[in-house]
């Protein structure tokens, strides 16, 4: 059977700023600059799944369950929050696309079927993106 | 693999004939596009590095270096410019599969010289429905 891949969109929004709690305010502003300031995105998630669309169904995934996943997972978790106070993810590093890529990986990996993940592109603004392949075996 | 891309516009001019064909040849090639008075687009360019994330900044490459790295190799030179009068284009004809090419080369070296990055892929949209791409990720 081909393999396949199909894409899914999620959108989300949140605030944020680039900050280390360890470092003194002027070692952070000198960091990170203008994005040491709290800031906002409009986030867009495109999620690549691939496998063997199955003989019956003729899907790879049923995407009514996918979109669940995606709604609850990642959407309930990001949507209207602040990417440092309310969510755990980055006492310790900054929210740049880069690092928010990869906890919404190491999230997905966790409910997604193994091995049916192929690609993650986080887009920050229409004109910035980052993209995680699961292709080579090199994920984070 | 963890890539980063930024896009970038690039508005330009140009005419897609070579000098060593005949008019009658460049127009049954070209066709539209080789009107010798010329036409434009507005390019986007997709930029795209790859190379470890940096434990402290959290970045790939810095986003104000990229631009800057690109302001100055490719956008300076060729936006706003007719891009058959570029040294780069004598030699061959700017259509947006050698334009990807060319910006390639230019900014493969600034970009290497940051410990770590390298620039995987250009992407050329040249209009809404056409987009070009050279590199090793593409």
């Amino acid at each position: 059977m081909p393999n396949v891949r199909l894409t899914r969109v999620v959108e989300f929004c949140c605030s944020l700023r680039y900050w280390n709690p360890d470092l003194p305010d002027a070692e952070n502003r000198r960091i990170f600059g203008r994005k040491a300031e709290p800031h906002g995105h409009n986030y867009q998630l495109e999620v690549t799944l691939r496998g063997e669309p199955d003989p019956i169904t003729g899907m790879v995934v049923n995407l009514t369950e996918l979109k669940g996943v995606l709604d609850r997972e990642i959407v309930a978790r990001f949507d209207h929050r602040d990417l440092n106070r309310d969510t755990p993810y980055f006492e310790k590093e900054p929210p740049t696309p880069e690092n928010f890529v990869r906890v919404i990986r190491r999230v997905l990996l966790g409910v997604l079927a193994a091995g049916s993940l192929d690609r993650i592109r986080l887009r920050e603004d229409p004109d910035t993106w980052v993209d995680l392949y699961e292709r080579g075996g090199e994920g984070a | 693999m963890i890539a980063l891309t930024r896009c970038y516009a690039l508005p330009a001019a140009h005419v897609l004939s070579h000098p060593s064909l005949s008019a009658a040849d460049n127009q049954r090639i070209y066709g539209k596009c080789a009107n010798p008075a010329g036409h434009g687009h507005d390019y986007g360019l997709e930029i795209t590095v790859t190379g470890p994330v940096d434990p402290v900044s959290g970045r790939i490459f810095d986003p104000d270096a990229l631009d800057a790295i690109v302001r100055e190799r490719v956008l300076s030179r060729f936006a706003y410019r007719r891009l058959n009068d570029d040294p780069a284009f004598q030699e061959r004809v700017p259509t947006a599969e050698n334009i990807a090419v060319v910006v390639h080369d230019r900014l493969e070296a600034p970009i290497a010289a940051h410990p770590g990055a390298r620039l995987v892929g250009v992407r050329v949209h040249e209009t809404r429905k056409s987009s070009f791409a050279y590199g090793e990720l593409e």
